[in-house]
């Protein structure tokens, strides 16, 4: 048993824990860091797309040392069936500004150094350690936690659980349920190697220009998911994922569907001779809105994936993990220097300061896609390939005159799916997407 | 008791490659560990330590980052870290390392009491001599008990100690008095995990480091490079050898026959093989 008190205990050293251990131990605030891996980075996910802004407001001059990949210039948007993709590129000299807005970066290196500013400002972090379990007095409040290791009881004012998509600890101490298969995705990741220059000259770039490829259609097999591409400096990371339930009603593997992506004729080329060395899969939490679990209570507050803050539309996590990590910092070194009690009541602070961010904002705008998306297959597979065949049909020029092209493609959209089902469609998304 | 356990950060081999056209190991962006075999050392010292109510220093030369592999032989329970860093020591070959770290064991006894037994592991993975720990004990003018497998009996009084230790053909049982230099065999034990105290303690230690002045070296022509007359005349990876394996065909051999088959050739080949089973079985 460590004797020592702490004012808070974090646990996990991803994004959002790091985010909430920075923020309180740079106001001075004695905090205790536990990390399960056996070092900050080395349970994640490989190559990485890295929001600059979320970062910015907790270490302003982080460009000066951490380890960034490239920044992204061009954003490349597939439709794609079994040969073709319609594409929507948008590249532009804007984002080779002094201060850009988004990096490729790796986690493991990230993460690492991330794990070593928290540390320079003060918070102590110790790895290969596993919390068990959550500490609670006699009326209920957590105290502490416990860890897998010999004497391995630590007490705190607060517990912040930064622990990650699965949440064991939250589930085992009854904070919240299980994850349910139909809220979560499965995502399989690989990092493909290739000299700079290779990678430079097929995403026509240069210096440390980056390129980002999202992609959705035929290769997710009809269940809901995408799959993605991004440049780093010496390697390609690529990868698929598609919904937990979607597998398991489908049948099909996630190394299949990465396999078949590898293999499509528009990504094969951009791989060709590379040297495929990481292979890594993880869950994503992509309930959005209405899959928020309970946030705090007396004693503990929930940050990052751990409370399902992922925006899946829009393929950004980390710092959502980042800002919900740094809101429940500000939190707790706020009821602090008030000498407030760190209780449920006054916990309440942390959902309300998050309610004015873009976190809860963006998640509640898009609170009905997962639904939408879950019940509208086809988005997925027919109408990629609708698409795909109008823009065969408009480009080959083959003696047909225009006007009739466009009746041609009309009447595919119309056999494909009815008139209504069109409008339907269009309807339902436009308000998800309110 | 003061016990010392050197160790070493090693790149982890399981992860290295090797350059296919410069046949170099490649280094970069390989993890370290703490030499393997070093941990077995480090194990039979803490519960040496822990029986005696003693204190264990862990020592290492190496770059900077070898702090590490230190915090985390503190983080197993080691009391004490003493790192020995410097640009002189590049390239040190087994000579010059155990000078080193001999000339640094002296400053050790000097700074918190001389140790009753300093253990490294059998070898290290990377250079696989197994001369470091007797050039240290030659140097300090320690007996030394190489390749233990079992410490059957330390009497402090009596400045006692019995081991058995592996060698070829069997296990000798040996005995000999302190403060003496032991390397240990691998398998022998299990690294402990170290309690929440100690990783706590770990986190927040002070490693001491220590450049070849500080260990009280004065003659650097004897560090490094420079007092390393090992040459490395060349390095290469072994090629397979396919031209010595014999392919025994198994298609179209019925099931059966497989074993047969195969015994039948390694006799063929081996005639000896033949006549020692036979010696051996009719002797059961
Ligand atoms: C394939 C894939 C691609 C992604 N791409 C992007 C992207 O491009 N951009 C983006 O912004 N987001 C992306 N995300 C999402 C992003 O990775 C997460 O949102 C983010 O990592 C969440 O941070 P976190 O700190 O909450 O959790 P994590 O990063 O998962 O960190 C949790 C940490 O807690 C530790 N831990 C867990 N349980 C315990 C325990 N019991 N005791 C101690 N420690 C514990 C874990 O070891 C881990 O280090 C992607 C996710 C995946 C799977």
């Amino acid at each position: 048993m460590i004797e020592e008190r702490f004012d808070a205990i974090v646990v996990g050293a991803g994004p959002s824990g790091n985010a909430a251990a920075y923020t309180m131990a740079k106001e001075g605030l004695k905090v205790l860091q536990l990390e399960r891996g056996e070092y900050p980075g080395s349970k994640n996910v490989q190559g990485a797309i890295l929001y600059a802004n979320a970062l910015e407001k907790l270490i302003p001059d982080f460009r000066e040392d951490a380890p960034l990949e490239r920044h992204i210039i061009e954003q490349r948007i597939w439709t794609m069936d079994d040969k073709s993709y319609v594409g929507m590129h948008y590249r532009s000299e804007d984002f080779n500004e002094e201060r850009p807005n988004r990096y490729t970066i790796i986690r493991a290196q990230f993460d690492k150094w991330f794990s070593r500013k928290v540390r320079e400002a003060g918070a102590t972090l110790l790895c290969e350690t596993t919390v068990k379990e959550l500490l609670r007095d006699a009326k209920g409040k957590v105290i502490g936690v416990r860890t897998d290791r010999d004497n391995g009881v630590a007490f705190a004012d607060v517990v912040i659980l930064g622990e990650g998509v699965n949440g064991l600890v939250g589930q085992r101490s009854g904070l919240r349920s299980e994850l349910k298969p139909d809220s979560v995705a499965l995502a399989v990741k690989e990092m493909h190697f290739l000299p700079r220059e290779v990678i430079e000259s097929r995403f026509n770039l240069k210096d440390n220009e980056g390129v980002v490829i999202e992609a959705m259609g035929t290769i997710t097999a009809g269940m809901t998911g995408t799959a993605f591409l991004y440049t780093n400096q010496e390697s390609i990371s690529v990868g698929i994922g598609c919904i937990v339930s979607d597998f398991a009603e489908n049948g099909a593997t996630p190394y299949g569907l990465l396999e078949a992506f590898k293999n499509h004729p528009s990504i094969k080329p951009l791989l060709a001779n590379s040297e495929c060395k990481e292979y890594a899969a993880h869950l994503i939490p992509e309930g959005g809105y209405n899959s928020i679990p309970e946030l705090y209570g007396d004693g503990w507050i929930v940050v990052g994936d751990a409370g399902q803050f992922v925006n899946a539309v829009h393929r950004e996590g980390s710092n959502l993990a980042m800002t919900t990590g740094r809101i429940a910092g500000e939190t707790v070194v706020w009821l602090k220097r008030r000498r407030e009690e760190l209780s449920k009541a006054n916990l309440a602070e942390y959902k309300r300061r998050l309610d004015e961010t873009f976190v809860m904002k963006d998640l509640k705008k898009y609170r009905r896609i997962p639904a939408f998306l879950h019940n509208n297959k086809h988005v997925f597979g027919l109408y990629p390939k609708l698409v795909a065949a109008a823009a065969q049909t408009w480009f080959r020029v083959d003696g047909a005159d225009k006007l009739s092209k466009e009746k041609e493609i009309l009447k595919s959209f119309r056999k494909g799916r009815t008139l209504s089902g069109l409008i339907g469609d269009a309807f339902k998304l436009a308000r998800s997407w309110r | 008791m003061h016990i010392v356990v050197c160790m070493k950060q090693v790149p982890d081999s399981a992860q290295i490659r090797v350059h296919p056209v410069t046949n170099t190991i490649m280094r970069q962006g390989v993890p370290t560990i703490i030499n393997p075999y070093d941990l077995f050392a480090l194990e039979e010292a803490m519960r040496w330590r822990d029986k005696f109510k003693g204190a264990l220093t862990v020592l290492t030369m190496g770059p900077p980052m070898a702090e590490d592999s230190l915090r985390k032989a503190l983080t197993f329970g080691a009391d004490r870290a003493v790192l020995l860093t410097d640009r002189f020591f590049a390239g040190s070959d087994t000579l010059a390392t155990s000078f080193a770290l001999a000339s640094a064991l002296e400053k050790i006894s000097t700074e918190f009491g001389a140790p009753a037994m300093i253990f490294t592991g059998k070898q290290t993975i990377d250079g696989d001599t197994a001369q470091v720990g007797p050039g240290i004990a030659k140097r300090l003018g320690l007996n030394q008990l190489t390749y233990v497998s079992r410490i059957v009996e330390l009497d402090q009084a009596a400045d006692k100690i019995v081991v058995e230790r592996r060698a070829e053909g069997g296990v000798q049982i040996l005995s000999t008095r302190l403060p003496v230099l032991i390397t240990m065999l691998e398998g022998v034990n299990e690294i402990r995990r170290g309690t929440l105290d100690d990783a706590l303690r770990a986190a927040r230690a002070k490693i001491i480091t220590w450049n070849a002045a500080d260990a009280g070296i004065t003659d650097l022509t004897l560090c490094g490079l420079r007092g390393s007359p090992t040459i490395v005349k060349k390095v290469f990876a072994p090629s397979p050898r396919a031209e010595k394996a014999h392919k025994i065909p198994t298609a179209d051999v019925p099931v059966e026959l497989l074993a047969e088959n195969v015994i039948s050739e390694i006799f063929k080949r081996q005639p000896a093989v033949e006549g020692d089973l036979m010696k051996f079985s009719a002797g059961q």
